[in-house]
C-alpha cells in the first residue's frame, strides 16, 4: 500500500456506492459562486440540499443546479426547517417531484434554540416515507434505542448529531457514538456538530461511515481552505480507524532502547 | 369571454386572467410565471402535481398551489 486509501474503499447506502466520506450542505455560503468552488474543493459526492418556495416576483433569479450540477453530484433533498412529520413528508413527496430521487435526509427539529431532533416526530416520518418507497437516511439523537428502532424500521443510514445543528462545538458524545455504532449495521454518520477538521477525524476515527457537515466550510474564513482541510481530515480519520490505533498507556514506553547507552 | 381565477401561490393570492379556449392549467401558470418546469415541483390543495399531468391539471378559484425548488441547505 503505498499511503493512499485503498481504491476499493469505498462505501455504499441503500445501493448507491460513494468514494468520498464527506457529505456537504450546501447552505450558508455567502452566494452560489463560492457554494460551488467550496463543494468541488470539499471532494463531496453527496450535497444535501433544502427545498424551498420559488420566488414566484423574480423567476430568473440564479439556481443552485446552476452552481451544483445535479448530474455530478447526488442531490441529497433534506428536511430541515420541518417541526412535525406531516411537514418533512410533504417536503421530501415533493422534492422526489422536483429531482426524481428517492434517498432523502430526514430530520424532524425541535424548537430553537437547540433544534433537537424531535424523535417521536422523526419516527412517524420515517415510517411513512419509507412506505412511500423512500431510502430515509436519518438525523437522530444519540440515543440507542431510536438508532436500533429507526435502523428496524428500514432507515438506510442512522446520522446522530455530535452537538447542536450550525454549534461548531465537535463531537460532544464520542462514547456515545461509538457505543450506537456498535449496534447499527447500516451506514453510521455524524451529523451536524463538527466545527473544524480534527472534529471530522475524530468521527472518522471512531469509526464512523461518513460525516455530514455544513457550517463549518460554509462558516469558516476562508470555505474554500476549510473544504479542503475536511476531506484532508476525514481521509487521515478513515486511514487512522484502518490502521488501528495504538493501545493507550497510563505511563511513558520509550521509543528508543535504553540499552546500549554510553556511560 | 375572459375570466379571473384567483389562487393562493406560495401563501399570497395572485389573480389570473383566464378563457374557456385558453384555461389555467399548472402548465401555463408555471410558463406565465417564467419557471423552468424542470427545476421546480408543484403542489396544488397539498397533493402533489406530477410533471406529466401538469397540461392536464386545471386550476380555480381557491386552489392553493405550492411551487418549490431546490436551494442550498444543510
Amino acid at each position: 500500500m503505498d499511503g493512499s486509501i485503498a481504491s476499493d474503499d469505498n462505501w455504499t447506502v441503500a445501493g448507491h456506492s460513494f468514494r468520498s466520506r464527506l457529505i456537504v450542505g450546501t447552505g450558508r455560503y455567502k452566494d452560489l459562486e463560492e457554494t460551488g468552488a467550496a463543494i468541488a474543493a470539499s471532494g463531496a459526492e453527496i450535497v444535501t440540499v433544502a427545498v424551498r418556495r420559488v420566488n414566484v416576483n423574480d423567476p430568473k433569479a440564479p439556481m443552485l443546479q446552476d452552481y451544483v450540477d445535479p448530474k455530478k453530484y447526488t442531490y441529497l433533498p433534506n428536511t430541515a426547517g420541518c417541526f412535525t412529520a406531516k411537514d418533512a413528508v410533504r417536503t421530501l413527496r415533493l422534492a422526489r417531484e422536483a429531482g426524481g430521487w428517492n434517498l432523502v435526509k430526514l430530520e424532524v427539529l425541535g424548537p430553537p434554540p437547540l433544534l433537537y431532533p424531535d424523535m417521536q416526530g422523526t419516527f412517524e416520518a420515517a415510517e411513512a416515507l419509507i412506505k412511500d418507497g423512500f431510502q430515509v437516511m436519518v438525523y437522530c439523537a444519540d440515543d440507542p434505542l431510536a438508532a436500533k428502532r429507526l435502523e428496524d424500521m428500514g432507515c438506510v443510514a442512522i446520522m446522530p448529531l455530535g452537538a447542536p445543528i450550525g454549534s461548531g462545538l465537535g463531537l460532544q458524545n464520542p462514547a456515545m457514538l461509538t457505543m450506537i455504532m456498535q449496534q447499527v449495521k447500516v451506514p453510521f454518520l455524524v451529523d451536524a456538530g463538527v466545527g473544524t477538521a480534527s472534529d471530522a477525524a475524530i468521527a472518522m476515527e471512531l469509526g464512523c461511515t461518513a460525516v455530514l457537515l455544513n457550517s463549518a466550510i460554509a462558516h469558516a474564513k476562508n470555505p474554500v481552505l476549510m473544504a479542503q482541510a475536511m476531506k484532508h481530515a476525514v481521509q487521515a480519520g478513515r486511514l487512522a480507524y484502518l490502521a488501528g490505533r495504538m493501545p493507550r498507556h497510563m505511563g511513558a514506553d520509550p521509543s528508543s532502547p535504553l540499552t546500549g547507552l554510553i556511560r | 369571454m375572459s375570466s379571473e381565477v384567483t389562487l393562493t401561490l406560495n401563501g399570497e393570492s395572485r389573480a389570473f386572467t383566464c378563457s374557456a379556449e385558453s384555461p389555467l392549467t399548472v402548465q401555463s401558470l408555471v410558463v406565465l410565471l417564467g419557471l423552468d418546469p424542470r427545476k421546480v415541483a408543484v403542489e396544488r390543495n397539498e397533493e402533489i402535481v406530477p410533471r406529466s399531468r401538469y397540461a392536464e391539471t386545471r386550476l380555480t378559484s381557491g386552489d392553493a398551489l405550492e411551487i418549490v425548488h431546490f436551494i442550498g441547505g444543510g
